[in-house]
């Protein structure tokens, strides 16, 4: 079943920084810890990218998710400091929302990935092939014109407009 | 059907006699009566009733009246010329009385056979035929008179039509349900008649107490009617009295006639039923189913009422059948002809005008009270035979009754002052006479002094209302000249010329203003007969106060008339001397003899009743013969007592004629009509007014019954009592009250005669109006007040109402309560509940969209666990 | 290597804790937060069946990396909304911001 090797014992890290960085995400009252929480989970998630053979996207998770995206949110936090620190970290549904989210859980892990993935499932759990496509080959898909070209134009334009829109939104009103 | 053939058929004539009077009766209804309303203090009205004053009445326009009195007239006379022509031709049937006058037709249908009504023309009728309209006619001449300024002249005429025309139904009926129908139309009409001046209480008082006291008795009538009907299945009298009872034997009669017309009718159930063209074709008169054998024989026809009479009544197991009924008919008599104890309406009856007084207590209506027991004698003589001693219930009644109330009335009447009331129990007297006799079985006798008092009643009632009307001229007279009075009230001016000479006036004026004090004077005044027996001092109505009250009908204010009032003294001592029956000469000796005679016969076979009636009758005769002679006395003979009197007279013109003439026509009846009955054996006269075996009438009226009546013969010992009765009271009223006339102011000698107490009693009738008032009267008023309207009306009928009418609010109550709580409740309910949802469903709009998003997280997990149940996603996992 | 479905499961942990951080967080930012977290656990879910089913297709990789760029547009954008509320009402508590209250 499951060999006690490198790539497993790297998957059990990686995957308690996924769990325990997202659990201090959602349960840190301060928000720097949050932030930082957060970029700890990243961090398991690169890893994971790593042992799935994609390493590109491990480079792209950690330059941009954390990099950017988790910066961005520090930043946002230093910008947006009440005066009283004192709120309460959880809203009045909580438990609801921790009960509708175990629920979640639960139907998804036992009334889909087991089913159909676990023991006895229907599909297979290794590896189909090790023959993995480069980085090289994904370059190619995002500029070739009968692959994944349109789409990549049009994701750069939504980050013009992203960006366009933000300055808007943001920007000093008095001016 | 051929209108000259129906006329000529004798047997349809009957039908139209009372026709001309009722024709009469709707057409006075329907076209006159037209009135003015004219204030109630004017002189037309004359008496003026407290009530009406400041008010308008009606008072009846000349043209009605002048029609009202050319219609009465009409039909009175058309009624008297048909009855003759009726007469003449039913006198020359062959062997009347077997074959008699009849038509009838189908009335009701009864199942199988019908009840047949018609007329019917037997010797009995006959002498009613040739006395009643006679009577009638004389009494509507005496109304153009009487009432001629009356306010409600064309009234009257209209309703003595239908009592005429009644009282004609009634004698011309050939069953006993028609003569019923004649009998209570009679009582309806003396209702009305003696109420006419319905303004006077004791008018109305009087007129309520006549219909109800007749009517008790005439109840118990009909119950005799109905028992009669229900053992016999018809009402007709032919074939109750005269026809054999179906069943009888027809092949010996047949055998010995040759006859078989008869059989067939006799097949078809007796009835006489000609249709007048067939009779008029034959051109013979109608017959009836023979009597077995010839008249005259000895053999008794089995008719119905001889049945009757063997056959033993229902729930009276001792008397016979047609016992029961005959004293049934009897009680009905005893109330219409105002018998003891059912006599207390006829003096009461009074109120009325003096024509409604001679028309009820002579000619029509206790006429024909004794016209009915004539009729039914035979169903009252079945099972017994009083000629020899055996009498039946009812017939011992008659007898009974008759003669007490004979001698009981005249008693009371030589105690009256009041002048109609001598003569209403006079009257009552006299056919307490009639009654007696049929009750001893004298049917001839009774019937012939039925006719001839008829006449002279008839006569000495509108003598005494023209006597009356004399006095209340006197009483003008002295208002008018201011005579101790001094005061001028609305009546004739003060300077009119009184009764020597009628001046240039017209006439009709002339009468207006005479009698501007008003006919309703006589309201007044013919009303005060009741009032005086108990109070002399009686208060007139009118408006005016004459100081002392005048009364023109109290005798004591009278005397010495007969120097003013020739006429009417000649007119009145003739019928007086035939009811005191004056021997020989007058028409009241012969019927009361022939009584007499049939009593005395009776008594020297040692028969009870016949006994009894003799002595009552005997003593009752002479009293009558001592009260007319007071009345005559007090009345005409002496000096004026009283200023009033002095001047009493009826004037000049129509209304004095109208008013004499009839009473000259009926003296000359009241004289004549006996000697129709004179025995033939009787000495000298016998002779030369009875040609054959029996007396005219006799032989008449003998013919109605089927069973053969013995005929009475001369005696000398009953015609000696006659005489002496007769001549023995009018000697005693000679010597009391015309050899020394009472003057102004002295007491009646009858009253020291018979003593104070004694006298009073008799003045009060023995106190039987007290008591009938106490005994009846009284617990009636109790009942009709306390249980009739309290308990019954109020309490009962009217609980019963609130009582619906209390659920029904309630149960409108509690729909209102429903319909404000259900369905208010609903209809404000339901937009209520929307408003509250829709309340309730915006709280779920928060505004927090973490609280959108997990409910959207909610739905889709519970999608997702149906989703995994249904597709068995979740069964798929091991 | 790991079975495929304990990839799955790590993914689907992380992914309901960011569910759960969305709806429970009070702080605006916190929930931006957990919001990347959800498309970080998406992620993984893709990369590993990418590598599992379909390693020479790069179709996987592809979309993942649409997927960051959506994440951080949207991110991006939400955080410029985020100042702006800021400024307007000096509070980023999402529970406050309720005009939409009915």
């Amino acid at each position: 079943m499951l060999e006690l090797n490198a790539a497993t014992i790297a998957f059990f890290i990686f995957s308690i920084f996924l769990v325990g960085g997202a659990l201090g995400v959602v349960t840190s009252s301060n928000l720097i810890h949050g932030a930082l929480y957060l970029i700890i989970s990243l961090f398991g998630g690169a890893g994971f990218f790593v042992l799935l053979s994609a390493p590109f996207m491990a480079a792209v998770q950690v330059l941009v998710y954390i990099g950017a995206i988790a910066v961005l949110i520090i930043f946002a936090v230093m910008l947006t400091r009440s005066m009283t620190r004192m709120t309460e970290v959880y809203n009045r549904q909580w438990w609801l929302s921790a009960l509708a989210g175990a629920l979640l859980l639960l139907m998804l892990v036992v009334g889909v990935i087991l089913p159909v993935w676990g023991n006895g499932g229907a599909r297979p759990n290794m590896p189909i092939s090790d023959i993995v496509a480069t980085t090289e080959a994904l370059g190619v898909a995002f500029v070739s014109g009968d692959q994944y070209v349109l789409p990549f134009e049009v994701a750069s334009l939504l980050l013009t407009g992203v960006m366009i829109g933000a300055i808007v939104l943001a920007r000093d009103t008095e001016s | 059907m051929d209108i000259n053939a129906l006329l000529n058929d004798p047997n349809f004539l009957p039908w139209l006699i009372p026709v001309g009077p009722l024709l009469a009766f709707f057409i006075i209804s329907l076209l006159t009566s037209r009135s003015k309303m004219t204030p109630a203090t004017s002189a037309a009205y004359g008496g003026h009733h407290p009530d009406y004053d400041g008010m308008d009445v009606p008072i009846v326009t000349d043209r009605s009246r002048v029609v009202s009195i050319i219609v009465g007239m009409s039909g009175a006379l058309s009624a008297w010329i048909l009855s003759l022509r009726v007469v003449f031709e039913a006198l020359a049937v062959q062997d009347f009385g077997k074959n008699v006058l009849a038509s009838s037709l189908d009335w009701m249908d009864t199942g199988l056979t019908a009840f047949r009504m018609g007329v019917l023309v037997d010797p009995l009728t006959v002498i009613m035929l040739i006395m009643v309209p006679l009577a009638v006619t004389m009494i509507f001449i005496y109304s153009i008179g009487y009432m001629a300024n009356d306010p409600r002249q064309a009234r009257f005429f209209a309703l003595i039509s239908l009592f005429a025309g009644a009282m004609l139904t009634l004698v011309v009926a050939d069953n006993l349900l028609l003569l019923f129908f004649g009998w209570e139309v009679m009582g309806v009409c003396s209702y009305l008649l003696i109420g006419f001046w319905f303004e006077k209480k004791s008018a109305y008082n009087a007129a309520i107490k006549a219909f109800t006291t007749t009517r008790v008795a005439d109840v118990i009538m009909l119950l005799g009617i109905a028992y009669l009907f229900f053992s016999t299945g018809t009402l007709n009298f032919r074939d109750i009295m005269y026809n054999p009872m179906p069943g009888q034997d027809m092949a010996a009669h047949v055998e010995e006639t040759g006859d078989h017309s008869a059989e067939t009718a006799v097949a078809e159930g007796g009835a006489v039923v000609v249709e007048g063209e067939a009779a008029a074709a034959e051109g013979d008169h109608s017959e009836t189913a023979a009597a077995e054998g010839e008249y005259g024989s000895e053999a008794h026809v089995i008719t119905w009422a001889a049945h009757l009479g063997e056959t033993p009544a229902i729930f009276f197991g001792g008397i016979s059948a047609a016992g029961l009924i005959g004293i049934f008919l009897i009680i009905g008599t005893i109330g219409k002809s105002a018998q003891f104890p059912l006599h207390v309406w006829l003096p009461d009856a009074m109120e009325g005008p003096t024509p409604v007084s001679a028309m009820i207590h002579a000619a029509a209506m206790v006429s024909a009270g004794v016209y009915a027991v004539l009729r039914m004698y035979p169903v009252f003589e079945a099972g017994g035979h009083p000629h020899d001693g055996v009498f039946t219930s009812p017939l011992m009644l008659m007898a009974v009754v008759g003669s007490v109330t004979a001698l009981f009335a005249a008693t009371i009447a030589v105690a009256q002052n009041d002048v109609k009331k001598v003569l209403a129990y006079s009257t009552i007297s006299q056919l307490g006479f009639m009654v007696a006799a049929l009750g001893i079985g004298g049917f001839v006798a009774a019937a012939f002094h039925l006719i001839t008092h008829a006449f002279f009643k008839a006569l000495l009632f509108m003598a005494s209302g023209a006597v009356i009307h004399g006095m209340e001229h006197g009483e003008h007279h002295v208002h008018a000249h201011g005579h101790s009075h001094g005061h001028d009230d609305g009546h004739a001016p003060a300077a009119l010329p009184q009764g020597a000479g009628g001046g240039p006036l017209d006439p009709r004026l002339e009468l207006a203003m005479d009698h501007g004090h008003g006919s309703a004077d006589h309201g007044g005044h013919d009303a005060h007969g009741h009032a005086l027996v108990t109070t002399h001092a009686a208060h007139d109505d009118h408006a005016e106060d004459h100081g002392h009250a005048f009364d023109p009908q109290d005798m004591m204010n009278m005397g010495g008339l007969r120097k003013t009032m020739p006429v009417t003294f000649i007119t009145f001592l003739i019928g007086g001397m035939s009811l005191a029956g004056l021997p020989l000469i007058t028409a009241g000796f012969w019927s009361k003899d022939e009584i007499i005679a049939e009593a005395w016969l009776g008594t020297t076979k040692g028969f009870g009743p016949h006994a009894l009636v003799l002595i009552c009758l005997s003593l009752a005769a002479f009293m009558t013969a001592f009260y007319t002679m007071r009345q005559l006395g007090l009345t005409f003979w002496g000096d004026n007592r009283t200023e009033e009197a002095a001047h009493a007279n009826l004037g000049r013109g129509i209304v004095s004629v109208a008013m004499t003439l009839p009473l000259i026509i009926l003296s000359f009846f009241a004289i004549v009509a006996g000697f129709v009955g004179v025995l033939p054996d009787f000495p000298i006269l016998g002779g030369i007014f009875t040609p054959g075996k029996v007396a005219p009438f006799g032989a008449l009226v003998e013919k109605a019954l089927v069973n053969p009546v013995p005929h009475l013969s001369f005696n000398i010992i009953p015609v000696l009592i006659s005489f002496t009765v007769a001549l023995g009271g009018l000697f005693l009223g000679w010597l009391m009250y015309w050899r020394k006339p009472l003057t102004a102011g002295q007491k009646d000698p009858m009253i020291t005669i018979l003593g104070d107490s004694v006298h009073t009693t008799l003045k009060n009738k023995y106190y039987f109006d007290e008591l009938y008032i106490m005994v009846f009267v009284k617990p009636s008023q109790w009942f009709a007040k306390n249980v009739s309207y309290e308990f019954l009306d109020k309490g009962l009928i009217d609980g019963f109402l609130h009582l619906v009418a209390a659920v029904f609010t309630f149960i409108g109550d509690l729909l209102k309560v429903l319909n404000l709580w259900l369905i208010d409740g609903v209809s404000d309910g339901i937009p209520t509940l929307i408003a509250r949802s829709g309340k309730w469903f915006r709280g779920t709009q928060t505004g927090r969209i973490q609280q959108y998003m997990l409910f959207v997280l909610i739905a889709a997990l519970v999608i997702g666990v149906i989703f995994a149940v249904t597709t068995g996603v979740l069964q798929a996992a091991p | 290597m790991v079975p495929l479905w304990m990839y799955l499961i790590v993914a689907a942990i992380v992914f309901c804790i960011g569910v759960y951080g969305v709806l429970s967080r009070r702080n605006a930012v916190a929930i931006l937060m957990s919001v990347e977290l959800m498309l970080s656990s998406v992620n993984i879910n893709l990369i590993a069946f990418w590598r599992y089913t379909a390693p020479e297709n790069m179709a996987g990789q592809v979309f993942a990396a649409f997927v960051f760029v959506i994440a951080a547009a949207e991110a991006a954008v939400g955080l410029a909304i985020i100042i702006s509320i800021y400024r307007n009402r000096r509070s980023v508590i999402v529970e406050d911001v309720n005009l939409l209250r009915g």
